[in-house]
């Protein structure tokens, strides 16, 4: 490689390098800038500032670069003498080069093309009137088309399931995204619903007991956990769990050509692909949350036992008081749906995603926090509802 | 320039068209990737396609998959129109094509038996074993060992993913297989070893091959007819030894550049013919 024009070959300490210098001596319209030191990829950051600076004098006719001092060369360096000579050029200066060994000429050379080529024209800052409300009407626009597409695949799939030959729903995957997503995810559902069943239970138990209505906190933990907490954390544990799973899976199928090899062979990818964990989802989240129902009550039994003493037997018996059927099915009736709703975005994202693994990343990130996000407005609309229809 | 040469230097076939490409154009967005370009490809012929990078042979080969929308012009599968198709048409047609993708693209949580067996499961009903017993014949077909049938697409090099990928492709023994680069990435003797097992399962299965390839020694060794994509239409099209005459510019500096090979045309047309005239 012509750029290490040097007798020895011995390693050396970086320090030791001579540091490039720049040196521009101006003499009525006569430029004259010697140039001196390794001019190589490692040390040219500090003469950077100089040439920039030599760029910007004006009123020069000619330009003389004395190559003679310099010790090194690379193309890092070949293009900011490049740049330098280009950029007077411009203005409209004669360019001298004077002392170059030849080693230098072919870099020179060779970076000519690049320095000839206009910048890039500067990316407009997005900031001010028009650039926000472009974003903003772009962003509406996108959101639209999004709901399109999760339209769009919660159609194919509940159509698209049709299989050419034999039973109408192919039932093994179904059963194996059901034991995937279902029963993998009873520890950790339990898990959490316990604890966050007690920590509800013990804030209110102690701030009730400041009334002496301490044996009121099982109405607010059943009517709680019931209505609203059951369901709620049990569709966001879903989403972190079996949302981000999907997109996954589907988004790297997409990315390996997985998708369109089933296309060829003749397969729906939204039926294959998407369908059975649908239907996986809906089943799992209402038999997830009567679990974490259960947990959730247990937690607080114990610790309204423990803190408050209130003993099982008063519990229950508080408990049957306090609730009824249709706290309980307030809850379930959101399950399912709470299930499609994460299956289908986990499946739009996973259906988006394009060919690079920041894409993929970008894409499960964005699963996760919109399921929950939905989910969460879903469930306050339902509150509404339920407010409205007195149940 | 070149107008489109169909015609001329083809041997002269009588089979008939399989697969019949008039006028299909398609864009995206503003940029027209091909423009209303016509091609036809005839039974029993191995059809190898080139053009420069990123000039729509994928393109082509996604559109008349149905992978990609086209703006216009019609293609025909078996002689029907992919446009109007019945369900049981298309169907058919789906039975009858296979697809060799340029990485394989296996189905990664499947083994290599169970990916040859998704087609079948999809179109046939066989008993297991059956299935199984013509899972294991294809493997065998296409020349990988009988061990690597239980296993995973992570576990194979790349010479054998390609021909699991090709045994998938012939899992329903198809009557035209669409390869896409299948050379890519093999080495010489890999890739050698490929285009002959390609020829052989042509004449063994009497099958027709669409192949896209770079691969000059793939398009002289087993190619009886070459088409070349340019300036968003087929440019030429033709046998090899009409190929080493054009003297369109790209064609000439494709064929007769640096990294061809010295080719007697007169072997050339002995071996394409042999494998052609079946």
């Amino acid at each position: 490689m012509l750029t290490k024009d040097r007798d020895d070959a011995s390693p050396h300490d970086i320090a030791a390098e001579p540091r490039p210098q720049a040196q521009g001596k101006a003499e009525g319209g006569r430029l004259a800038v010697t140039l001196s030191g390794n001019w190589t990829t490692r040390s040219i950051g500090g003469v950077d500032r100089e040439m920039r600076a030599l760029e910007e004098q004006a009123g020069a006719t000619t330009v003389v670069l004395d190559l003679s001092g310099i010790r090194e060369m690379d193309t890092a360096g070949a293009w900011v003498i490049k740049r330098l000579a280009v950029t007077q050029g411009r203005k409209g200066a004669r360019i001298e080069l004077s002392g170059g060994r030849q080693a230098f000429d072919v870099l020179l050379a060779a970076v000519e093309d690049a320095a000839l080529q206009e910048p890039p024209p500067a990316e407009s800052r997005p900031f001010g009137i028009v650039p926000t409300l472009e974003a903003i009407g772009r962003s509406v626009v996108n959101a639209w088309s999004e709901f399109l597409l999760a339209m769009h695949i919660l159609g194919a799939t509940l159509s698209g399931n049709r299989r050419r030959r034999g039973r109408r729903i192919n039932l093994a995957p179904l059963t194996m995204q059901i034991d995937r997503m279902g029963i993998g995810a009873i520890p950790v559902v339990v898990l959490m619903s316990t604890i966050v069943g007690a920590i509800v239970a013990q804030q209110g138990a102690f701030q009730l007991r400041y009334f002496g209505a301490e044996i009121f906190v099982v109405d607010l933990v059943g009517i709680l956990v019931l209505r609203e907490m059951g369901v709620l954390l049990t569709a966001i544990m879903i989403a972190g769990r079996s949302g981000s799973a999907i997109t996954a899976e589907i988004g790297s199928m997409k990315m390996r050509e997985e998708v369109d090899a089933l296309t060829v062979i003749g397969l729906n990818p939204i039926g294959v692909l998407v369908f059975p964990r649908l239907v996986a989802l809906a089943i799992i989240m209402p038999l997830l949350t009567i679990i974490a129902n259960i947990a959730a009550i247990a937690g607080a039994m114990a610790i309204a036992w423990v803190y408050s003493g209130i003993t099982p037997e008063a519990f229950f018996d508080r408990m049957t008081a306090a609730i009824d059927e249709s706290s309980l099915l307030s809850g379930l009736f959101k399950a399912p749906i709470m299930g499609f709703i994460i299956g289908i975005i986990a499946s739009v994202e996973g259906m988006k995603v394009g060919g690079s693994a920041e894409s993929l990343g970008r894409h499960v990130t964005s699963s996760v926090v919109k399921s929950i996000f939905v989910v969460i407005v879903v469930d306050g609309l339902f509150a509404i509802f339920y407010a409205a229809i007195d149940f | 320039m070149a107008t489109t040469a169909a015609g001329e230097g083809r041997d002269d076939k009588s089979g008939d068209v399989i697969l019949s490409v008039r006028d299909v154009s398609v864009a995206f967005g503003e940029q027209v990737v091909l423009d209303k370009l016509s091609l036809d490809v005839y039974r029993g012929e191995i059809l190898g396609f080139v053009g420069a990078s990123g000039s729509g042979k994928s393109v082509l080969l996604r559109t008349v998959l149905g992978l990609n929308r086209k703006q216009g012009g019609t293609i025909k599968l078996f002689g029907v129109d992919t446009d109007n198709v019945t369900e049981a048409q298309r169907i058919g047609i789906d039975m009858r094509l296979g697809m060799l993708f340029q990485h394989g693209a296996l189905f990664s949580g499947l083994s290599v038996i169970e990916n040859v067996q998704v087609p079948m499961r999809e179109y046939l009903d066989l008993p297991r074993k059956l299935m199984d017993e013509l899972a294991r014949l294809k493997i065998e077909l296409v020349g990988l060992p009988a061990n690597a049938a239980n296993k995973f697409p992570s576990q194979l090099s790349g010479g054998m993913i390609k021909r699991a990928a090709l045994a998938r492709a012939l899992a329903l023994d198809p009557a035209i297989v669409f390869l896409d680069e299948p050379t890519s990435g093999l080495d010489p003797i890999g890739a050698a070893e490929f285009d002959e097992l390609v020829a052989k399962l042509r004449d063994t299965m009497g099958l027709t091959v669409y192949m896209v390839t770079h691969d000059l020694d793939s398009l002289f060794s087993v190619c009886d007819r070459v088409a070349v994509l340019g300036q968003k239409k087929v440019l030429v099209e033709g046998s090899i030894s009409y190929m080493l005459t054009v003297e369109e510019p790209w064609v000439k500096s494709y064929f007769r550049g640096k990294r061809a090979r010295q080719i007697d045309p007169a072997t050339l047309t002995s071996n394409a013919s042999a494998g052609a005239n079946r």
